[in-house]
């Protein structure tokens, strides 16, 4: 497909706290993708990732249908069509 | 005066009206709200543990919505650092963990914060919380590795007190990790004595490192007086906690995690006494609070209006505050009840027994 992107979109729990609308991003891993959306939207940086740079621990990624397989580097690759999503892991009570 | 209440389901608001106290506003219904404070500059500043989503800090201008604004972020764990718990030998996060407790800066710096977490790490905020920095020189002291958790599974910097005499001095409390002073803005820091551990191996009782106060209050006309409910039992320096003196008397327990400072009586404090360490409920199931008007030489207590058989509520940390006259006490509890005092803590009248677990109370 001609100028197709990977996607970026968050669940809407997380849009609750921080303006993070869905959005197509530039890159060939999740790290890139990710680290392309924050480019534009820094705030929701520490709502994803810790201060390692890691994936948060009740935080789980999306990758088109499959689980994130790198939390702490996000290496995982990506397609020109690839949709990222991330989604809260259930926790607490 | 308004009574700020920090919950596990977010942070309400409470103002004294012709019917007693009652909510009046709520913000972040269904978020932990883990500290807040009003600043030298007037507005609120909440900080949220989103659970999921990290820990984050709100800023409230009189008037205004809450906006976020920066929080306490630790930098990135060098390649070669070499941090474990002494207990489990797992290597120390340097991730936030729990924003634990907010306080402000000394009068003369008004754009000042500061920030305690779980990891034990020390925050500045020169900005009005717009960034935060950690302060380096206690998280890179080597006794800090020493540290070890409490209730969580890691130390954490539970109490924060500016001495309003002097703008540099600082006397900071750890669970455990005892209590330590800068007189320097945070350049270096001292450890204090005097607290015991009886708990840790014969001859070690006294580390300064390994102690764990659970909470330390200052007397703000008197700083030099400092009360601290300690894991162990009941201290209070008359050095602006330089130096403790363990007070071994106090019905109906010595255990507990808050003490309120009177305002100006350098002689008064509250406490709420649980059992013991191993057994975290009111003594006989009746809640009471103890105070001492004569230095902690003895004591009154005091459960008028407190639930007497099969309460089970713990006062933590952060949930018995005294308001700036003395006489008005509020106390909430894990359990989610509420109560203020209104003649220093002699009677106490229930606001709410319906609330989520409190987190904090503060008079603003």
């Amino acid at each position: 497909m001609l100028g197709a992107m990977p996607t970026v979109s968050f669940t809407a729990n997380l849009r609750r706290h921080v303006d993070c609308p869905a959005a197509t991003v530039q890159g060939s891993t999740v790290a890139e993708c990710l680290a392309a959306y924050f480019e534009e939207h820094p705030q929701v940086r520490s709502y994803v990732l810790d201060e390692q740079a890691r994936v948060r621990k009740h935080v789980a990624v999306f990758v088109g249908s499959e689980q994130l397989t790198d939390p702490a580097a996000q290496s995982d690759p990506v397609g020109s069509t690839t949709e990222i999503t991330v989604m809260q892991a259930l926790s607490g009570g | 005066m308004t009574l700020l209440v920090g919950t596990r389901k977010g942070l309400f608001s409470l103002e004294r009206g012709r019917n007693g106290w009652q909510i009046g506003s709520t913000d972040f219904l269904g978020e932990p709200v883990t500290a807040a404070v009003v600043g030298h500059d007037g507005a609120t500043y909440a900080a949220l543990g989103t659970g999921h989503f990290g820990s984050h800090i709100w800023r409230r201008e009189p008037g205004a919505k809450f906006v976020e604004v920066g929080a306490p972020a630790f930098p990135e764990r060098p390649a070669d650092a070499t941090d474990v718990s002494p207990m489990t030998k797992t290597p120390w996060p340097w991730t936030v963990q729990l924003l634990w407790t907010l306080e402000n800066g000394p009068a003369a710096r008004p754009d000042e914060l500061w920030c305690g977490t779980v990891p034990g790490g020390l925050f500045r905020s020169s900005d009005r919380g717009a960034s935060w920095e950690l302060v380096r020189s206690l998280w890179d002291m080597p006794e800090r590795t020493s540290w070890f958790g409490g209730g969580y599974d890691w130390p954490g910097i539970h109490s924060i007190s500016c001495d309003p005499r002097s703008a540099d001095t600082m006397l900071i409390a750890i669970s455990c990790g005892g209590a330590w002073i800068t007189d320097d803005a945070g350049a270096t820091w001292a450890p204090t004595h005097g607290m015991r551990n009886e708990y840790m191996p014969p001859g070690e009782e006294y580390g300064p490192i390994v102690q764990d106060p659970h909470r330390v209050a200052r007397c703000a006309a008197e700083p030099d007086v400092v009360w601290n409910q300690h894991h162990n039992g009941c201290f209070r320096s008359v050095d602006g906690g330089r130096n403790w003196t363990e007070i071994t008397e106090r019905p109906p327990a010595v255990f507990g995690f808050a003490v309120a400072a009177h305002p100006t009586d350098p002689n008064t404090a509250w406490f709420a006494p649980a059992i013991k360490d191993e057994m975290r409920i009111p003594v006989n199931g009746k809640l009471v609070v103890s105070r001492t008007t004569d230095g902690g030489k003895s004591f009154q207590v005091f459960g008028d209006g407190l639930p007497s058989e099969h309460a089970y509520d713990l006062i933590y940390r952060h949930s018995l505050e005294v308001d700036a006259t003395g006489d008005t006490l509020v106390m909430g509890s894990t359990t989610g009840s509420l109560w203020v005092s209104e003649n220093a803590g002699e009677n106490w009248t229930t606001v709410s027994a319906n609330l989520p677990p409190i987190h904090f109370t503060r008079f603003v």
